[in-house]
């Protein structure tokens, strides 16, 4: 990893990104205080009918959560990122995230008018804002991921949320395979049994990575990535 | 698991329809209506998408439905939600006991990744709706193919966060049952994949019956 980054920024209460970050590059992301969630969607940016997909991401790596070395797979038999490094080791995707009723029932109301620029916002409507400025919109809105947060399963499927699971300074690296449009916010998990509402900083820093070798840990980490990487370098062989 | 049946008889059933292996069928489901599906010869997966019939870009959410229920697996009593939160439809009865929401459709393109690059012209879910989507005329295409529902397929998760394709729990005749809370449209790929024991490498016809309130 380069020394210095391209590029950082901090997002802070329920702050939120979004930008096109290209292949090859190294998106690094730190819970500044612990216990932060970092809900994430991915979209090729040249095409972008083609999304971060959470089935074939689950199912074509046999895992019901992500972490290094998995990989994060568009519907279209291709990775759009590799998880390159990871001090976590479990992030969620089948949580989905906040809505306003959620965020009405658990935390109460907030409004601009009372608290300015802390009033309660929640995950559907930060990434339908950011969504918005690249022309998608409601029907792009698919299962996201929750960086740094872990939900586990029962033998019934009853899910809980691990509280604690993400200390200050956790980070994750997520290395792009194809030119991708990121969509993020760091609105609470919505699982979070914190009773409070206080979503946790995240830090973004960005950096110019070589692309994935031959003997890549993430290209490696299963048959079924070794294939997503070939069809991911078809697809480039044919637009270069 | 609890299995729960239904009372309704099939003769006062006001639609029937046999539903092929491999072939997509969709309908609009008035509210108060009762849906049910059938796994005729059993281990068959219908992949189900649901959309608001007056708005489909509210349309089934799977990571909703999870998350309002914290439950993985749907049975009699969970609730479809919507990407808008609102209520779809409510499983009523159930004699399979587990559906999944987790593991997606089969597409030619997750096939090359899942099983070999050579398996990329076999018939796939995703194909399916999106012949379903275009030909149901609301202005549906691919960007609206979301993670849909596997009626009757079994995808058990482990407390280490392993998942898995297990033999199905179903069997012949075993069927599902939901009431629609709105007007919804129903679109189903009764999955061709021969890949996995999704549909114990034989896949078969479903049946779809519609009842009024």
């Amino acid at each position: 990893m380069p020394s210095s980054a391209l590029y950082t920024v901090t997002l802070s209460h329920a702050g939120m990104w979004s930008g096109v970050i290209s292949r090859g590059k190294t998106l690094r992301l730190t819970d500044l205080e612990g216990g932060a969630n970092a809900g994430m969607l991915l979209y090729n940016a040249d095409l972008t009918v083609e999304r971060y997909n959470m089935p074939d991401t689950l199912k074509g790596q046999h895992i019901f959560h992500v972490r290094h070395p998995y990989c994060l797979h568009s519907d279209m038999g291709r990775v759009l990122a590799s998880i390159t490094a990871d001090t976590v080791g479990w992030h969620d995707t089948a949580c989905g995230c906040s809505d306003a009723r959620l965020v009405a029932e658990k935390y109460g109301e907030k409004s601009y008018q009372t608290a300015r620029n802390e009033f309660f916002r929640n995950g559907r409507e930060c990434f339908l804002i950011e969504l918005a400025k690249w022309g998608l919109g409601e029907r792009d809105l698919v299962p996201n991921l929750n960086l740094f947060s872990k939900v586990v399963a029962d033998d019934t499927g009853r899910l809980s949320f691990v509280p604690g699971h993400s200390p200050a300074g956790s980070h994750v690296e997520l290395r792009l395979e194809m030119n991708t449009l990121v969509v993020l916010n760091t609105c609470q998990h919505p699982l979070d049994p914190d009773p409070q509402y206080h979503p946790r900083s995240v830090r973004l820093e960005v950096f110019a990575t070589p692309l994935a070798s031959a003997d890549d840990a993430c290209r490696n980490s299963r048959p079924e990535n070794v294939r997503a990487f070939l069809n991911t370098e078809n697809y480039h062989a044919l637009r270069a | 698991m609890s299995l729960v049946e239904s009372q309704l008889l099939p003769a006062h059933a006001v639609y029937r329809q046999i539903v092929g292996a491999g072939d997509h069928w969709s309908r609009v489901i008035k509210r108060g209506q009762i849906f049910r599906l059938v796994d005729l010869e059993g281990n068959q997966a219908a992949d189900t998408l649901f959309y608001d019939a007056h708005d489909p870009a509210s349309r089934y959410s799977a990571s909703d439905t999870v998350r309002r229920q914290s439950a993985l697996y749907l049975t009699t009593g969970t609730q479809l939600i919507s990407t808008r939160g609102d209520v779809l439809l409510t499983i009523v009865a159930d004699t399979c006991g587990r559906h999944d929401t987790l593991g997606g459709a089969c597409s030619r393109e997750s096939n090359t990744m899942r099983y070999a690059l050579e398996k990329e012209p076999m018939h796939a879910c995703r194909d399916s709706f999106i012949r379903g989507a275009q030909e149901c005329g609301c202005g549906l295409g691919k960007r609206d193919i979301t993670c849909n529902i596997n009626f009757f397929m079994n995808v058990p998760v482990t407390p280490d966060g392993r998942l898995t394709f297990e033999d199905g729990v179903s069997g012949p005749g075993r069927y599902v049952e939901m009431r629609a809370e709105r007007d919804v449209l129903a679109l189903i790929s009764n999955c061709p994949q021969l890949n996995n024991p999704c549909n114990a490498y034989n896949p078969t016809p479903i049946e779809v019956l519609v009842w009024n309130p």
